[in-house]
């Protein structure tokens, strides 16, 4: 009985705060239903009085954002599924395989991991049009494909493989190669899914470097092409709001589906960092 | 080991890291350093097409960069957002992290999950919402406002609340993400502490104060530098919500820089700019090292 207040007290403020917290994206869905104008009454209405599914039609028709939004899945999962295994053969190599430098090198690009993108984008700006990527996916992709922090994930995590596993599979006269095929991949299966899950939602995302390589509306990606079409529909409160749940639906269900997993991704990343 | 095996494995190394080295060197560390050199030069929108006529000028970019009043308006802009929202955002996450930690608390992942969806929500399309809900006559924001008797806001209308609704949607974006990290810290505090502490009669707010604050010192350094390194790069949130208005209110260094480099294509000047962002950042970040570092 002592604790019952203080519990109704906490749980209150935890109920407020999920509230608080939910009702941008609760409001962002509902608005996308509601009839044109009808956002903007006062009272601002929290729910639709009518149901409309005209602005995602809208979108799909009028506003071709099917291809935009096509653009943004490709890119997406060509980056996630090329950074995981760049990344992973190098975290393993910094982990596991002795060669001379490592730790020299490794340092390196630890300390470079404070220097902010910006410095070097208008160079790779022109480095991108030099090579004739400029306004194609490519372009977007490049600074995805290999990620500091990526190698620094699975290096923490590859550690931990016993060098007996690898050493004995070296004795049965396994290569290199098919060691880290089929002994390594399979033991980073689970940090490789929480890595492939932050490239997919940091690229997904992403939105200056995409705004800057991308001049042609066919080419955009879902953020740049909403940033594009916020100026022109300003007054499109509604249509504007299903342009938001289409960009926001997939990472958000993609977060949901693998929350442990990058919660605890999360965490680490930090706790050892 | 024997000798061969050492070999192979050496050469296995270099083939496993050369495409992360190849791209992270190509497009990563020689943009930085190209990007360095740039920064001397005169590059502009003629440079691009006739890369002759680029001629180094020392450190004339530097010194209008310094000595512009548009650049250090942006700066100050900038630091508001990280001096106000900085610790707003720690507060709000420690806050959470304390909340759903507690011992009394159900459905801990729950709130947990809750607290945490802005963060891996896409910033453009929340900004977008925010740019809504933050409308003086039909947003919900100021509806909320008037419900508590409370004047409205012209937010992203008027030049001294601009920046304040910039802040208060990037601390719900975030707070999240700092939460779990303090969490984590909270739960790498060995509970003997607690015990300890209550058996010498500590109550919950002296042991908040002696047991609770000072274990999580170290979390608040890494939780404190990250995000003031991260909110230093401040740039889709304006972009998106006010274009850097009001009256250029919202204009942040990194918008600047883009203004400058992509819009105007005065790509030397633009980027000694993000170079003096980034010493600024690292003395930031120095003093932030100093200041709680020190405290330990």
């Amino acid at each position: 009985m002592r604790r019952l207040v203080p519990s109704l007290l906490l749980h209150a403020a935890l109920v407020a705060g999920a509230a608080l917290t939910l009702t941008p994206l609760v409001w962002m869905v509902s608005a996308s239903f509601m009839p044109s104008g009808a956002a903007n009454a006062v009272p601002p209405p929290f729910l639709p009085a009518h149901v409309t599914f005209r602005h995602y039609i809208e979108l799909f028709t009028h506003l071709n954002l099917a291809r935009t939004f096509g653009n943004s899945l490709f890119i997406t999962v060509t980056a996630t599924l090329a950074s995981t295994v760049i990344n992973a053969m190098a975290g393993y190599a910094f982990a596991k395989l002795r060669f001379g430098g490592r730790e020299r090198l490794f340092q390196v690009l630890m300390g470079a991991l404070v220097i902010p993108a910006q410095v070097g984008m208008m160079p790779l700006f022109l480095m991108v049009k030099g090579i004739g990527l400029v306004n194609t996916p490519w372009a977007v992709m490049i600074p995805s494909l290999a990620s500091i922090f990526g190698i620094f994930l699975i290096r923490q995590f590859a550690l931990a493989i016993p060098d007996d596993l690898l050493d004995a599979a070296r004795i049965d006269g396994a290569s290199e190669f098919e060691i880290f095929l089929r002994i390594v991949l399979p033991v980073l299966a689970p940090i490789l899914v929480t890595l492939a899950t932050f490239t997919f939602l940091s690229t997904w995302n992403d939105f200056m470097w995409p705004l800057i390589v991308l001049s042609d509306d066919a080419k955009y990606t879902l953020p740049v092409a909403l940033a594009n079409l916020s100026g022109e529909h300003v007054q499109d409160t509604e249509l504007m709001m299903a342009g938001s749940v289409l960009t926001v639906l997939p990472v958000l269900v993609l977060f949901l589906a693998m929350q442990r997993s990058y919660i605890r991704g999360v965490m680490m990343g930090s706790v050892k960092g | 080991m024997s000798r061969t095996s050492e070999r192979v494995q050496q050469r296995a190394a270099w083939g496993f890291l050369a495409p992360a080295l190849i791209l992270i060197g190509s497009f990563f560390f020689v943009p930085i350093l190209a990007g360095l050199v740039m920064s001397f030069t005169d590059f502009d929108i003629y440079s691009i097409g006739r890369p002759d006529t680029i001629r180094f000028v020392g450190l004339s970019n530097y010194h209008q960069v310094l000595t512009s009043s548009e650049f250090w308006h942006a700066m100050r802009n900038t630091g508001f957002f990280v001096g106000v929202g900085g610790p707003l955002s720690v507060l709000t996450s420690l806050v959470a992290a304390l909340l759903v930690n507690s011992k009394l608390a159900r459905w801990k992942s729950f709130f947990r999950t809750v607290y945490f969806t802005p963060v891996v929500t896409t910033m453009v399309a929340v900004a977008i919402v925010w740019r809504y809900l933050l409308h003086t006559r039909y947003g919900l924001i100021n509806a909320g406002l008037g419900a508590l008797h409370l004047p409205a806001v012209d937010w992203l209308g008027d030049p001294h609340w601009a920046m304040p609704a910039i802040i208060l949607l990037s601390v719900w974006k975030n707070f999240g993400y700092n939460m779990l990290i303090f969490i984590a810290g909270l739960q790498a505090i060995p509970e003997e502490l607690y015990e300890a502490a209550e058996l010498d009669g500590a109550g919950s707010v002296a042991r908040f104060r002696h047991v609770t604050l000072p274990s999580l010192a170290p979390t608040f350094l890494f939780v404190g530098v990250m995000t003031m390194i991260g909110q230093f790069q401040i740039f889709a949130e304006p972009y998106v919500m006010t274009q850097g208005g009001p009256l250029r209110s919202t204009v942040t260094v990194v918008l600047l820089m883009y203004e400058q480099g992509f819009r105007w294509w005065r790509m030397g000047l633009a980027t000694s700019m993000a170079f003096v962002l980034f010493a600024v950042t690292l003395v930031a970040t120095a003093i932030q090292l100093r200041l709680q570092g020190g405290r330990r």
